[in-house]
């Protein structure tokens, strides 16, 4: 794959470690988060056939952590952001 | 050596005769041959046998697709089985051998197997090696593995080098045939940078084989002269003998290039094959098409070859299989391959063509209607039996036999992506489908435009609508633009060992039987019958399965459809893929700055991740590796001992938020650490299990570097990388890796401080209060070198770390060998260095092994509460803070000569011994030269309140049971006085 990095241009997926889904930015609020709130963060992850945001760190690069909007199934990529440009809604 | 079957013509150097073997016996060839061509015009029609009834073979095709010519080539630790003699380049001294027989090729004993065949039908090995099912690994699994396979290999280790590179081009061109050749020259003549890729040693594709015109000169000139403006065109690479075995995402496609294949070496220097991977903004796909059989009884006689095959081996290489041919046809394409043959002075036998109108000839004989009944010649053909249309038979005598059933284009790298091909009614053949891989346009007979001026058109169309190119398209110039329909005729009715795939040996009659007995869905088909496997992938056979399970489930083919189509297109050595990456050379080897010295005092050396770190340096008379390590910890705790810990990791952290920072990563406080002050680290992850330990040292208000564990270092810079960009982006913190940037060195015992004196400047006061116990600080050695000193401890003795700038590690640590002599200094290896931190209760690796909490680790009251830090809140759930929780404790054998095994498991004095019972287990063990006995680290069930208490230690693996005692996991010091005189 080709990631179309937002500072550096195209550059080969091999540069990249995947470090899981984008959720993981939502960490809860310690002030409030219930039990629950943590185990579904630590614990659950949408498995999408289709449209996932997923992290990127360009461990061979400049160190980004990328946000990649990518198809599962066909592996188009739509969007690429900073991470910390700040969290996914 | 006469080459008896050579015609006239023929694009080989004649003036060049080039000797090799088969089977050995030598025959003449020529530059251009290859060994297929060359083992025909010496009247070799016998070339191999079939993988399971050993059936004498010859070739059916002449090019990559190729079922039956597979042979061994070179010898030696070159040796090369499962090659395909049809693509094999002819070069001097070359060596090939038949495969799959034995005594001899055209003897084998194996052929047996064919008169059993009844027996051998498809699903043979799941019906008959089913039971009983003890005798599968004993005595079925290893008759079959004798049996299977074709050639075999050489058991020695690849002599040859295998590369790996990049490239990158606008356009990149799979096939460099009419349309291939049209497309390059439109995209080059536009300034495109342009790459052509073949599989073939000589570009042109079927323009080489066919003796068809574009515009005045012979179509192998046009692809001559078209491949020399291309060559002159400084942005068009042309890239002959590469095959592009791949489509993989975004425009990215592997090729396998065999630079000295046809060499007998590679020469020096040079790799065998390179593995490319392009990245193409467009691609085009004009791979051609494959020429397709049809089936009949006994169709897989030596001599039997598809036709356009048989025309090939006659325009491009002058060889023929035999003097009197036979052409069986249900189109116009077989009668172009008698037409040819005729000219070039071979006797044609007969057409057969089963269609009743087919055209008429002056030349040769045409029996319309007709078809191929049976064939007869034990190692090569020599009569075909022919019923003609009126139902009578006839017996055409003939050495040679072309079948032409039509085309299939090449669809297979349009399928990489998933994209499945779709039917063509006119062509009766798959087309490429509508989905193809991104970027991806396909021209010429590859997307079913079969005539050359359409090959032409099509190539140069996509070329300029895939670049964008305007203007006017220059002209096409004047080729064959005959009409294409293909009727289809996949098998002659009532057949039953007929062939469909060859090198599987998988007839019509398995394709009946496994439709029987349920196999019916294409992929079911293929494992069941092994249709469509092995090194050809079923090119030449897969349309024949598909069309008689269509027949007999009485659905059309597209109903039926294909099994997908997956990389490589052609059979890929392994060593391609490998390239470098092989033995010591599949990750790279760090090594430390000391290491050279390491080397010279003899240290024996261990791999830590990448790193080789020094294990132990044994001295003269040391003949046992306990030896070494009891003497280093014995002296270290004696004197002094240096250690080089380089390859722990080292994290510059800066910036105005650098502490909140490590108190979000940290379980413990950092805010409140003071400038000039080390602390112990807890690194948990956001489940509540410990992570990674270290210290982090503040050497400036913004300034920490932190230390990580050698072999979670580059793990905790992506999670601190998380954590600053993915949670924390607003904060004034930086981090970079510096563990390279320092050689660093543990340096211990209470002699150590009087050792590092020596070289510390006298700016520096190191005295115990000036530098007492976790202080830190930037100083310079040896008269003004800058370095970092942290006293820290590992060993649990008076320790410090110095660190300097890695290009005067080495002689750093010869300076303090030198120094150090007065000390009886004793460098120490990651051996003594371990049984050290046991004997200490330091936890490592074996505790922080990824199910250990704080808690267990006996560090549950630094987890702090006052602030919030990753994996402070999941640490807390009930389920990681039982009563009973498993706890770090320190274990002695109760028989001081008893032994402690890292693994074991601990159970209670008495009482049962299984995993109900189970009362924690050992991490760590090592001998202690200190205390004179093994002990061992291990988490107990509530194993602080337990000390004193005696288990039994087991390790039912290794049939042990010792008694042990619970002690505190502080062996050694555990006031801790040592560390801070």
């Amino acid at each position: 794959m080709i990631i179309n990095h937002p500072l550096l241009g195209p550059r080969d997926s091999a540069e990249f470690v995947y470090l899981g889904a984008a959720e993981l930015m939502n960490r809860p609020d310690p002030e409030t988060a219930s039990a629950d709130d943590w185990h579904d963060y630590a614990y659950l992850r949408d498995n999408p056939a289709g449209t996932h945001r997923e992290l990127w760190f360009h461990e061979g690069g400049d160190r980004s952590i990328l946000i990649v909007t990518r198809d599962t199934t066909t592996h188009e990529i739509s969007a690429v952001e900073l991470a910390r440009r700040g969290a996914p809604k | 050596m006469t080459q008896k079957n050579r015609l006239d013509g023929g694009q080989i150097d004649r003036n060049t005769t080039l000797n090799f073997t088969f089977d050995g016996k030598t025959y003449a060839g020529h530059p251009g041959d290859t060994l297929a061509s060359a083992l025909l015009a010496n009247n070799v029609r016998l070339m191999g046998r079939s993988f399971k009834y050993h059936r004498p073979r010859g070739p059916l095709t002449a090019g990559s697709e190729e079922p039956n010519a597979i042979v061994k080539l070179r010898s030696g630790a070159r040796q090369e089985p499962n090659t395909r003699a049809t693509t094999a380049e002819l070069f001097e001294g070359l060596a090939a051998k038949s495969q799959n027989r034995w005594p001899s090729l055209a003897f084998d004993a194996m052929a047996i197997n064919d008169r059993f065949s009844n027996f051998l039908t498809a699903g043979f090995y799941y019906k008959t090696f089913m039971w009983p099912a003890a005798f599968w690994e004993k005595l079925y699994e290893p008759i079959i593995r004798k049996a299977a396979g074709l050639g075999s290999l050489s058991m020695q280790a690849d002599p040859d080098e295998y590369d790996k590179g990049f490239r990158h081009c606008d356009l990149l061109i799979i096939g460099a045939g009419p349309a291939g050749l049209n497309a390059a020259l439109t995209a080059g003549r536009a300034g495109k940078h342009v790459i052509l890729a073949d599989e073939d040693f000589r570009m042109g594709g079927r323009l080489n084989a066919e003796t068809l015109n574009i515009a005045d000169m012979t179509g192998a000139d046009w692809a001559a002269h078209t491949v020399a403006e291309l060559s002159a065109l400084p942005n068009v690479r042309l890239m002959p003998r590469t095959t592009v075995i791949g489509a993989f995402d975004h425009g990215i496609y592997g090729a396998v290039e065999r630079i000295s294949d046809h060499l007998a070496t590679p020469p020096t220097g040079k790799p065998r094959q390179i593995l490319w991977r392009i990245y193409a903004k467009q691609t085009l796909l004009c791979a051609g098409a494959t020429e397709r059989p049809i089936a009949f009884e006994n169709n897989d006689r030596p001599g039997i070859m598809l036709a356009a095959s048989l025309r090939a081996y006659a325009n491009r290489w002058a060889a023929t299989p035999a003097q009197r041919i036979a052409i069986f046809t249900n189109n116009d394409d077989g009668h172009r391959t008698a037409q040819d043959l005729h000219t070039k002075g071979v006797k044609i036998a007969a057409v057969i063509d089963t269609r009743p109108d087919a055209p008429r000839s002056h030349d040769y004989e045409v029996l319309r209607g007709a078809q191929i009944s049976d064939t007869k010649g034990r190692l090569g053909l020599t009569f075909a039996e022919v019923t003609l249309s009126d139902g009578s038979n006839r017996t055409v005598e003939c050495g040679a036999l072309g079948v032409s059933g039509g085309w299939n284009p090449n669809v297979h790298l349009t399928c990489h992506q998933r994209g499945r091909p779709t039917w063509d009614d006119t062509l009766a053949a798959f087309v490429p489908g509508g989905t193809l891989p991104p970027g991806m346009t396909v021209a010429g007979a590859a997307n079913g435009t079969f005539s050359t001026h359409g090959a032409l058109k099509s190539g140069a169309d996509a070329a300029r609508k895939a670049l964008g190119i305007k203007g006017r398209a220059p002209a096409v110039p004047d080729a064959e633009d005959a009409p294409i329909t293909q009727t289809p005729f996949w098998y002659v009715e009532g057949c039953s060992r007929a062939w469909l795939d060859q090198q599987n040996d998988v007839t019509v009659k398995d394709v009946k039987l496994s439709h029987q007995e349920g196999f019916r869905s294409v992929e079911h088909l293929k494992r069941y019958t092994t249709l469509g496997m092995a090194t050809d992938q079923g090119k030449t056979s897969n349309m024949g399965g598909l069309a008689i399970m269509a027949e007999l489930a009485g659905k059309s083919i597209p109903e039926v459809g294909t099994t997908i189509f997956r990389p490589p297109y052609t059979p890929t050595a392994i060593g391609a893929l490998a390239g470098r990456m092989r033995g010591k050379e599949f990750h790279p080897t760090r090594l430390t700055p000391s290491h050279f010295w390491a080397k010279e005092r003899g240290a024996v050396f261990v791999e830590v991740g990448n790193w080789l770190r020094a294990q132990w340096f044994p001295l003269p008379g040391e003949t046992h590796w306990r030896q070494s390590v009891d003497r280093e910890v014995t002296a270290t705790r004696a004197s002094v001992g240096v250690c080089d810990c380089t390859t722990l990791g080292k994290i510059d952290v800066q910036g105005t938020d650098a502490a909140t920072f490590l108190n979000k990563i940290y379980c413990n406080g950092f805010a409140k650490l003071a400038v000039g002050k080390t602390r112990y680290g807890l690194m948990l992850r956001e489940d509540g299990i410990a992570m990674d330990d270290g210290t982090a040292a503040r050497l400036a208000e913004d300034q920490f570097v932190v230390t990580t564990t050698t072999a979670n270092a580059a793990k905790v810079y992506q999670h601190m990388e998380f954590v600053r960009q993915c949670l924390m982006p607003d904060a004034d913190v930086q981090l970079i890796s510096t563990t390279e940037a320092w050689a660093q060195y543990a340096v211990a015992g209470p002699n150590s401080r009087r050792l590092l004196q020596k070289i510390v400047d006298s700016d520096y006061d190191i005295s115990n209060e000036g530098f007492p116990f976790m202080a830190c600080a930037n100083i310079t050695v040896c008269g003004g070198l800058r370095a970092r000193l942290f006293r820290i401890s590992f060993s649990g003795e008076l320790a410090f770390e110095i660190a300097v700038p890695s290009r005067y590690g080495d002689a750093l640590m010869r300076k303090l060998m030198e120094e150090g002599e007065e000390f009886d200094v004793t460098p120490y290896g990651t051996e003594a260095l371990g049984v050290m931190r046991i004997e200490k209760g330091h936890a490592a690796g074996n505790e922080l092994n990824g199910t250990t909490t704080a808690l267990n680790l006996g560090m549950g009251r630094m987890v702090s509460k006052a602030k919030d830090s990753i994996g402070s809140k999941l640490s807390e759930r009930p389920g990681l803070n039982e009563a009973d929780a498993l706890m770090q404790v320190g274990l002695r054998p109760v028989d001081a000569g008893d032994k402690v095994t890292a693994g074991g498991h601990l159970m209670n004095a008495t009482g049962p011994v299984d995993a109900k019972h189970d009362q924690g287990y050992v991490t760590s063990a090592a001998y202690s030269p200190t205390l004179g006995s093994m002990i061992g680290l291990g988490f107990l069930k509530d194993g602080g309140n337990r000390m004193g208490e005696t288990l039994r230690l087991v390790s039912p693996v290794t049939d042990l049971t010792v008694k042990v005692e619970v002690v505190s996991a502080h062996f050694v010091d555990p006031e801790g006085e040592r560390v801070r005189a």
